[in-house]
């Protein structure tokens, strides 16, 4: 018999390339996290990490194209959260991506969604092709002091 | 989406508060939405002095902090001035971790943000 800590939620769920289509899925994870007692700044850096990383998918990887769809996959139990998101685009290279903190490109209006991501993960990797990123998150509660 | 106005302005001597009324700035067409409206503060109103108030605000995303960009822009371009006020302090971390707190003018709260305006 599982006890609390170490019950596991976990759901995948395909939706349209459409970003509102994004908020339920969104909020269906912080749900799991408010329901395990995540700490509040836990909870804002995943919900800002999802949704930087479903723009990313839809808009860059799917270019908002209807006939492609986002797979999202949620894994989260007492100790972290694992979310993966794979569009069906062309993928890209990361580190291709120029510093968005960098003085020529602090004005640019786009490109801190990655930063931001790996800001408030724990981790976040991609897979070779660019077109999944996986995304973790350990209860900053445990690993503190 | 219906596109209801998403601040609400104060008038302050010569400077215009705009207070963001969502407490999420997150979404494409939310934010396309907000944005629009920021920037009909300078392109149909021509105002000069604005102060964005985030007090309600809880969520943040870089697609608006994007918008919050090119408003700076369209601002400093007409020879205006922007500052930014009461941001909680988990999105001032996404303002310092992207160093845009280096960009734009922050105050704690309004009433210091209209201070020597």
């Amino acid at each position: 018999m599982p006890t609390r800590d170490e019950r596991v939620e976990e759901f995948e769920v395909v939706i349209p390339s459409d970003t509102a289509a994004g908020q339920p899925v969104q909020d269906r994870i912080v749900q799991h996290l408010e329901a395990l007692k995540y700490d509040d700044r836990d909870v804002f850096g995943v919900r800002l990490a999802i949704e930087e990383a479903l723009v990313n998918a839809i808009k860059h990887g799917n270019r908002m194209d209807p006939n492609k769809t986002v797979r999202v996959f949620c894994r989260v139990n007492h100790q972290k959260i694992r979310i993966e998101v794979e569009d069906q685009g062309e993928g890209f290279v990361p580190s291709d991506v120029p510093d968005p903190t960098a003085d020529e490109n602090l004005e640019r209006p786009c490109g801190r969604g990655i930063m931001l991501m790996r800001a408030f993960m724990t981790l976040i990797e991609y897979n070779a092709a660019g077109n999944r990123v996986v995304l973790e998150k350990h209860r900053s509660t445990e690993t503190a002091g | 989406m219906s596109s209801n106005r998403r601040l609400d302005l104060d008038e302050v001597n010569d400077v215009t508060v705009a207070r963001f009324t969502d407490k999420k700035i997150l979404d494409e067409s939310n934010i396309q939405i907000i944005g629009n409206q920021l920037f009909s503060l300078v392109d149909e109103d021509h105002r000069q002095k604005i102060v964005l108030d985030f007090t309600n605000v809880e969520y943040l995303s870089s697609a608006a902090l994007g918008k919050l960009i090119t408003m700076d822009k369209k601002v400093k371009a007409s020879g205006g001035k922007l500052r930014l006020c009461s941001i909680r302090s988990d999105i001032l971390e996404v303002f310092k971790i992207t160093r845009l707190d280096k960009l734009f003018t922050i105050r704690e709260n309004r009433e210091k943000a209209l201070e020597g305006f």
